[in-house]
């Protein structure tokens, strides 16, 4: 398929072979579009699913229970059985905004490739220590979360004995537990805010039934350790995360574990000129899963950090069909297009457009709540109009809220934004 | 017995070492730690002064504005990054124009060319992301900026080319008088030689004591920065100073030769010449010193904090001489700032001190001032890509994907005189690490490759210093499968 300007090229082009990238081939693939290439930079397909050896996967989508690899391995079969070309250990140098991509590997050398449409799912990266800006020496035993999985998981080896960890993101909450039972002591867990950032499942199962204490509006003020770390400084913080001078208290341990909160990746999209969203920074994306830029689409973690891998494969299928749809031009690029807008307690909603012409017969619109709410509802509105209310028991930024909408009520009326608040009992 | 033994592998004694290596000279360079360049050199601001600064008649002043024109021809024989973006010292008040004014005319008398004072216009238009209340500025185009620890490694390697050896983990406990030279004491060896070059940088002082009852003093005078993600690096086109205070040159802001954007440093003098810890209200004084420059700093790209000690002398100058009771020692301290700047014309005075105390210095033919240059595969074209991975595949494989580095370059980091050993080492040389996920991704990967090419098993890999053990041991799983 090598064009006259010797460019190799394919239908779609997916960036990142975690899961939503298999996702979104695969999904491809059964909806037309002839040849693929997944490019993933590690040495296997399944990205962070290969390191998460715990349980708790596949719930919504499979109605078992996996572990991340045996999730990952359902999708790489199936890539398989469709013949879907895979680039293993290739990076991606550069994507342009006419879909050319210029990648390496050590077996095909240096390549330029070309394809109709591009998925971008290069997932996301940690949060460090620099970004947060905690203060004090620079000795070894600091790691993010998800680089000590590695280490444990993947490579076999331990990275500590006696642990603090800041932040409680998901990873963070599992890694607690898997260093417990590799006979490390996690001394505690803090959480800077009133609430831990992980779902809720994940702290009971992983903090609480192993009496792992966790203090919440606490942080680290200082590491301390020159070769490596011997100790770390917390201290109470303010309801703006701010650290109260007078509360600090000394912990001695020799790792400090980082899980505050995960970042999507999107150097490839920005060189690219793909428009990103400030608050999820993330790529805006419309109803196909489609950026701003036409054929590039985006999904998974690299358009915002999602809580269930279920959740990834389902915005990623729909990715995979658009993608597909677009090669072979049935995806509509104009007609009515609604706005969807964050109100009072949320702090995003994905997709950022609605294109009605291209909608099946239900819409989802994924996001976050901005703080802890209790029995309260999330309130959907059509311009003025209210079109829907959930009651909620609880809410928490930790977990991402779904919400389905039947799309007759959006193609009935000629609607310019949609909006969700949360509205609190009683008002 | 050598003939000469250095000690400090810092830019200081590097470069000293290296310009002695152009003699036909048993030359030994002795550091206390596992890597070269770890002390003040890692941890500064990477300028290279136009030399207006240091009062006229100094030897900060001489040896400033005789090494800033040195660097050219020096970074192009040893391949090492140096751009000369030109500095910017910029006035908020009429007292500061007055202070731009000092400068200026200090600047003359020292010697320093094409400096040029400029109203608020013009500098706003060379510095559009300045605030609005600069007033005007003290242009110098000879400025430049730097890597300073590529530079040191890169003389470090250049050094042991011509013959120089470089005895790391080398810790100096004492310095003995022999009748014609020293017995340099350390848990290691000892290692005798006639002369003794003392470029401990913070500890000079101590090294000094060791063998003079003269005595000077170093201050560990700390500074703290900032350093921001390549989004931030094009801010800003040149160093931008403000106007110096009592502690220093104050608060920059400048790009990186790799296209960050550094902020610091405070000054803060402390007594503990190992204590680089960070604090928060020294970084909230340099964020909001910072803001005086520009309120338009994204302090939310920030990748990474840091600290060094600059070495502060009680002299207030250089101390640059052979010891007037130890002969044969020669100090070569309080290498403050501009220090970096003037490291290559020190290192040229310091050979003719030897050449009027020794007077036999026989120049080599076979010296060959050539560094080989470190590939850097992002900067090569296209072609030059396709045919460099065709001839060693390890360039196809990214291991840092926020700096581009490849296994080819890690490899070759590894391989070379004076190589890398630890994380930092690789991390100081080819920059996996450096980026914004800070080695979250490729520490795994870089310590694997470590540990393949240097025969160890990854648990023995350090990040820094000795000690500095990332891993602590094998998880039970693994054991188990070993055990099989």
């Amino acid at each position: 398929m090598k064009g006259s300007d010797g460019v190799k090229g394919y239908d779609v082009a997916v960036i990142g072979g975690g899961p939503a990238g298999l996702a979104a081939a695969i999904e491809s693939k059964k909806h037309g579009a002839g040849s693929i290439c997944v490019i993933e930079r590690d040495r296997e397909l399944g990205g962070i699913l290969q390191q998460c050896i715990h349980n708790g996967f596949g719930l919504h989508i499979f109605k078992e229970d996996l572990t991340g690899p045996e999730y990952a391995e359902r999708f790489i079969d199936e890539l398989k059985e469709l013949e879907i070309t895979c680039k293993l250990d290739t990076m991606v140098l550069e994507l342009s905004a006419d879909r050319h991509m210029d990648i390496i590997n050590t077996y095909d050398g240096f390549m330029r490739i070309k394809a109709e449409a591009i998925i971008l799912a290069m997932g996301c990266r940690e949060r460090t220590r620099g970004a947060i800006n905690i203060p004090g020496t620079r000795p070894a035993g600091v790691f993010t979360a998800g680089t000590a999985q590695r280490f444990i998981n993947m490579e076999g080896c331990l990275v500590g004995r006696k642990i603090v960890m800041l932040g409680t993101g998901d990873i963070g909450l599992i890694m607690a537990r898997r260093l417990t039972l590799e006979g490390a002591e996690v001394k505690v867990v803090l959480a800077r805010r009133g609430y831990p950032g992980g779902l809720m499942r994940n702290v009971a199962q992983c903090l609480y039934d192993y009496n792992i204490p966790l203090l919440l509006h606490h942080t680290v003020v200082k590491i301390m350790g020159k070769e490596r770390v011997t100790g770390v400084l917390i201290a109470r913080t303010d309801e703006e995360r701010k650290p109260i001078p007078g509360t600090e208290e000394l912990y001695d341990c020799d790792t400090l574990l980082l899980s505050v909160g995960l970042i999507p990746e999107n150097e490839l999209s920005r060189e690219a000129g793909v428009k990103l969203d400030p608050v999820t920074g993330g790529p805006v994306v419309d109803e196909s899963m489609g950026t701003s830029i036409r054929g590039i689409f985006a999904c998974g973690n690299v358009v915002h950090v999602h809580d269930l891998v279920d959740y990834v494969t389902d915005e990623s299928r729909r990715a995979g069909r658009s993608a597909a749809k677009f090669v072979q031009k049935s995806l509509k690029e104009e007609g009515l297009l609604i706005k969807t807008k964050p109100g009072d307690g949320i702090r995003y909603i994905v997709p950022n457009l609605i294109r009605v012409d291209n909608l099946d017969d239900t819409l989802e619109l994924f996001m976050r709540v901005s703080e802890i709410y209790r029995n309260a509802r999330l309130m959907v509105k059509a311009d003025d109009v209210v079109i829907r209310k959930v009651k909620k028991m609880q809410m928490a930024p930790g977990e991402m809220e779904r919400i389905r909408l039947d799309s007759k009520i959006l193609k009935d009326r000629e609607v310019s934004v949609l909006s969700v608040k949360v509205e609190k009992e009683g008002t | 017995m050598y003939d000469i033994a250095v000690i400090g592998a810092g830019v200081i004694g590097t470069f000293i070492a290296r310009e002695l290596s152009r003699y036909s000279l048993k030359i030994a360079l002795i550091e206390k730690d596992n890597d070269v360049s770890n002390g003040t050199t890692k941890a500064n601001s990477g300028i290279i002064h136009a030399g207006y600064d240091s009062e006229p008649g100094t030897s900060k002043a001489k040896f400033n504005a005789l090494g800033n024109p040195m660097f050219d021809q020096i970074c192009k024989e040893l391949a090492v990054s140096f751009k000369r973006i030109g500095s910017l010292v910029i006035g908020l008040s009429s007292r500061d124009m007055n202070t731009i004014e000092e400068l200026y005319i200090r600047g003359l008398a020292n010697g320093i060319p094409e400096m040029r004072v400029l109203n608020g216009n013009e500098v706003r238009k060379m510095e559009p992301n300045l605030n609005d209340d600069v007033s005007g500025a003290l242009y110098a185009p000879t400025a430049g900026i730097i890597d300073p620890w590529e530079l040191a490694i890169a003389l470090a390697e250049n050094a042991v080319e011509n013959g120089v050896e470089l005895l790391l983990n080398h810790r100096v406990t004492a310095v003995e008088k022999l009748p014609g030279g020293y017995r340099i004491h350390t848990p290691a060896s000892d290692i005798e030689a006639e002369y003794v070059i003392n470029c401990a940088g913070v500890h000079a002082d101590e090294i000094n004591s060791m063998a003079a009852s003269t005595h000077f003093h170093i201050t560990p005078r700390r500074g703290q920065y900032f350093v921001l993600d390549k989004y931030a690096g094009g801010l800003f086109n040149t160093v931008v100073f403000q106007c110096p205070g009592k502690m220093g040159k104050g608060v920059l802001v400048t790009p990186t030769v790799h296209g960050n954007l550094l902020i610091g440093p405070d000054a803060q003098d402390t007594d503990d010449k190992e204590n680089v810890e960070t604090t928060a209200d020294r970084l909230l004084f340099v964020r909001e010193s910072a803001a005086k420059i520009s309120d338009r700093i994204p302090f939310n790209t920030v990748i990474r904090t840091f600290a060094g000690l600059r070495a502060h002398p009680n002299t207030g100058d250089f101390i640059i001489e052979e010891s007037k009771e130890a002969g044969g020692l020669v100090n070569v301290a309080g290498i403050e700032s501009p220090g970096l700047s003037a490291a290559p014309a020190i290192a040229k005075h310091v050979v003719e001190l030897l050449r009027g105390a020794a007077g036999k210095l026989k120049e080599r033919s076979d010296f060959n001032p050539l560094r080989r240059k470190m590939l850097k595969f992002m900067e090569l074209s296209d072609n030059e890509k396709a045919g460099l991975i065709r001839k060693d595949h390890r360039y196809g494989r990214i291991i840092c994907r926020c700096e581009h580095v490849t296994e080819g370059e890690i490899v070759d980091a590894i391989r070379r005189k004076a190589g890398a050993t630890t994380v930092s080492g690789i991390k100081r040389r080819v920059r996996p690490g450096m980026g914004r996920c800070q080695g979250g991704f490729c520490e795994p990967k870089v310590m694997e490759i470590l540990a393949r090419e240097m025969g160890k098993d990854m648990l023995e890999i350090v990040k820094e210093e000795k000690g500095s053990f990332i891993l602590t041991g094998r998880t039970k799983g693994s054991q188990d499968y070993e055990g099989k």
